[in-house]
């Protein structure tokens, strides 16, 4: 009952949230994220941070570029609102994780998944670091 | 909380022709996998793929209906490599 209620919260709170943001993703925040995406030859925006992600799909992406051994950079959306939504529209893709390298972006943790099962992920992250 | 024959029915809105495999994860109707299989695929990369069936359930996933959903998409092409390694 109390874990109802509290998803019941959790929800209206995302809704308003979700609302409020969405009508706000700011010419700044697109430019935040802009400069991030271009700054950083590989980029996750995540839950959670690289030690400590709060979200499996998260977590399945920052242990296959652990495993990869490359450096990367991480976004914590938990810790800011508006890249949480903005991101979301930036990449016209609707969840967290997402990734991306050399400013493109690559996908979410499926396509990361795959990518890397197929060895695809390797090779367009050396092309990423000899740029 | 969706039902897997509505999730198959808001795909198939968007990809008339997809053949669509839906496994609810936990049993709660939001976190689902679904596997689709649709020659509009065809050409486009992953990121479209994804995009496409992301479109057909993006209300439900904006309310969080649907909280997670883990996609794997396929051409009739390279559903036929996949199924038969």
């Amino acid at each position: 009952m109390i874990l109802w209620a509290h998803r019941l919260f959790d929800q209206r709170l995302l809704t308003a949230i979700t609302s409020i943001t969405h009508q706000t993703m700011t010419t700044d925040t697109h430019s935040r994220i802009a400069n991030l995406v271009q700054q950083n030859k590989i980029l996750v925006f995540m839950k959670g941070s690289k030690l400590m992600p709060q979200c499996g799909f998260s977590n399945n992406v920052v242990q296959i570029l652990n495993t990869l051994g490359v450096p990367y950079e991480t976004v914590d959306v938990l810790s800011d609102p508006e890249i949480r939504q903005g991101v979301k529209e930036y990449s016209n893709w609707p969840t967290i994780p997402q990734v991306y390298i050399n400013g493109e972006f690559v996908g979410g943790s499926d396509i990361l998944i795959e990518l890397y099962q197929n060895g695809e992920l390797q090779q367009m992250v050396e092309v990423a670091l000899a740029s | 909380m969706i039902k897997p024959d509505q999730v198959e029915a808001m795909i198939k809105s968007e990809l008339p022709d997809a053949q669509i495999q839906v496994q609810d994860l936990t049993g709660g109707g939001d976190h689902y996998q679904v596997t689709v299989v649709s020659s509009l695929f065809e050409g486009k990369g992953r990121v479209q793929q994804h995009q496409m069936v992301y479109k057909a359930v993006q209300q439900a996933m904006s309310t969080e209906a649907i909280h997670a959903l883990a996609l794997k998409t396929y051409t009739p092409t390279t559903w036929a490599t996949a199924t038969s390694q």
